[in-house]
């Protein structure tokens, strides 16, 4: 028999915790390790003194002429000259409250159904009046309406963030029930429904958006009888609806597909219609599979948006390029584009991030 | 008492592809009556319960169910479904429910009871087998022999005449199927008609009227326990038995 007395225990060996620890454990483990850590460093090293020296050291933020404005680094002063513009387009100065109050509106909106739970017995009746209520009170501010008095603004003055997240919510928002219905077309045993959605969804996959941007812009007026004027925006909208639902309705299918066998046979075997079973088991299954792979959709969605540019409808990108012709400003085209780009990145950052919280929310299984 | 009968099935034959999966089957269960249907993997025992409520379709025969004949006839379907229940063998509940949820989703949208007679039932049914406490949960959150228990109350939320088991036990650990044999041999003595594919022949000793044999997509051997189990008279249910009982 032996008997061991109890031992004292120790602190780790120094080099294994803290921060030194974590650097040789996770970047020079190995001589693979070692080599691409330096490299990268020396990118680094590289790249991040002279950008931020570009971007923020030697940057010039209160200038109020392009000629008083530093020629070595970026000027600023330029950007918030041009807001407007970026965020607007043409859209008149003094209408520039309609867009506002839309967005504080979309946020309030979206608090009252982050806090839905609070009216548990009539969430859903609240839920649904927004989604109806909220695209008519958008048209109606964005646009106008003659008969509530607001005045009419034409979409060729429609530019900037404001009409790239208008392309980009339109698209999301029209493409995403049609792209449900498209995939379970595709899966439906009737043959006519799902010849029709399998050669819609190959159709549109096959082509490049830009090819269906100038469908949509030159050969659409010509099956219209001449005379009707058909909004371009309104058919930019159309052709990117047309182009995202095909790519949500194969995400769709995915996670439709995903959804084991014994999940519909519960459901039928318990009675329940077709529809739902789709509503109340499948899709919220499948959908939630799918998350991941819808929001990556949207937000390839989001940057293709940049593309109606070539129709002549003046997103963000585009306007940061219409602002260089300012003769006032020339020569700064640079700081446009870094501007747009990190506007677009904050905003497609913030979505994805969305997503992880809503796979979070979604997951039951604890 | 056991004189109306609940389920008639007449000459059913089904194929899968060109393997003939029914082989021409009679049966007819009385109300109140509880089969037990054993045999060797493959014999067509679980495609036979699922055919009562036309998960499977078959070729040629008729079925009917409660004076209610099977046809491709999606209201007829449903009318058969909403008085058959069916516990299956992995459970199949609905994972983005609570275990609530999971109980009064068809009686409030089959059944039409309004949300608070159905919760009360089900909390009902969930004290019956023995997890109330559970109701707010998710079946992931339950072991296998809990998931059961709540998918047999969740069959008999719609108060069903007949409920269908297809090898309930089978996807459980050995510790766990004595808690949902229980609850199975509780319903049996209420009186609940019950067709059980299985192969705990306790239970089938315990509460059978009847016990069936299939191989072959065929019925071989029906007989009450005592007979089936002491004077099996064909070769294959022979050779059945003593590999099991044998264990």
């Amino acid at each position: 028999m032996s008997i061991f007395t109890l031992k004292q225990s120790k602190p780790a060996p120094k080099a294994k915790t803290g921060i030194l620890g974590w650097v040789i454990r996770n970047l020079f483990s190995s001589k693979t390790n070692t080599v691409l850590s330096l490299l990268a460093l020396y990118l680094l090293y590289v790249i991040l003194p002279p950008l931020l020296d570009w971007m923020i050291f030697s940057a010039d933020f209160s200038a109020k002429t392009n000629a008083e404005c530093t020629q070595e680094a970026a000027c600023w002063s330029y950007i918030g000259e041009k807001m407007g513009l970026f965020m607007y387009g043409l859209y008149p100065l003094e209408a520039h409250w309609r867009p506002n109050l839309l967005l504080t509106i979309t946020l309030l909106f979206a608090l009252v159904v982050r806090f839905s739970y609070l009216f548990k017995d009539f969430k859903y009746k609240v839920i649904l009046s927004l989604f109806v209520v909220y695209p008519l009170i958008a048209f109606f501010l964005l646009y106008g309406n003659d008969f509530l008095g607001i005045k009419i603004i034409e979409t060729n003055k429609w530019g900037g963030l404001m009409l790239t997240i208008v392309v980009a919510s339109v698209g999301i928002v029209a493409s995403f029930p049609i792209g449900i219905l498209l995939a379970l077309g595709r899966q439906s045993k009737m043959k006519t429904i799902q010849f029709l959605s399998i050669a819609y969804i190959e159709l549109i996959r096959g082509i490049p958006l830009i090819t269906i941007l100038f469908m949509v812009a030159v050969m659409l007026p010509l099956f219209f009888t001449e005379g009707i004027e058909f909004d371009k925006l309104l058919r930019a909208l159309i052709g990117i609806t047309a182009f995202q639902t095909a790519y949500i309705a194969e995400v769709i299918r995915g996670g439709l597909q995903a959804v084991p066998k014994g999940q519909h046979e519960a459901a039928d075997a318990s009675g329940l219609s077709f529809t739902q079973k789709m509503v109340f088991i499948i899709l919220p299954q499948a959908l939630k599979i799918s998350i991941p792979n819808i929001v990556g959709s949207f937000i390839a969605l989001f940057k293709d948006t940049t593309l109606v540019l070539i129709i002549g409808i003046f997103d963000m990108l585009a306007i940061a390029g219409l602002a260089t012709s300012d003769t006032d400003w020339l020569g700064r085209k640079t700081e446009g584009l870094v501007f747009v780009a990190m506007v677009i990145w904050v905003l497609l950052y913030l979505m994805s991030r969305y997503s992880k919280t809503l796979e979070k929310r979604f997951n039951t299984e604890h | 008492m056991k004189t109306n009968d609940i389920i008639t099935i007449k000459g059913v034959n089904k194929w899968y592809g060109d393997f003939h999966a029914l082989n021409d089957i009679n049966l007819t269960v009385k109300e109140g009556e509880i089969i037990v249907i054993c045999g060797p993997s493959g014999s067509g025992k679980s495609t036979l319960i699922r055919c009562v409520n036309f998960l499977e379709k078959f070729q040629q025969g008729s079925i009917v169910v409660n004076n209610t004949e099977l046809k491709d006839d999606v209201k007829k379907i449903r009318q058969v479904r909403s008085e058959v229940s069916m516990v299956f063998q992995h459970f199949n509940l609905f994972p983005h429910l609570s275990i609530i949820d999971n109980l009064t989703l068809a009686p409030i949208w089959v059944h039409n009871k309004n949300k608070q007679e159905a919760k009360e039932k089900a909390l009902q049914l969930l004290d019956r087998v023995g997890i109330r406490d559970q109701a707010e949960k998710y079946p992931n959150q339950l072991s296998g022999g809990q998931q059961q228990r709540v998918a047999i109350a969740r069959a008999l939320c719609a108060s069903p005449k007949i409920m269908l088991f297809d090898e309930p036990t089978s996807a459980l650990d050995p510790e766990m199927i004595a808690e949902v044999l229980d609850v199975m041999i509780g319903l049996a003595k209420e009186g609940i008609t019950m067709l059980c594919v299985t192969h705990e022949m306790g239970f089938a000793k315990k509460v059978a009227d009847r016990i069936i044999f299939m191989d072959e997509g065929q019925i071989i051997e029906e007989n009450q326990p005592e007979a089936f189990f002491n004077k099996p008279e064909s070769e294959r249910l022979q050779l059945f038995l003593d590999q099991i009982l044998s264990k």
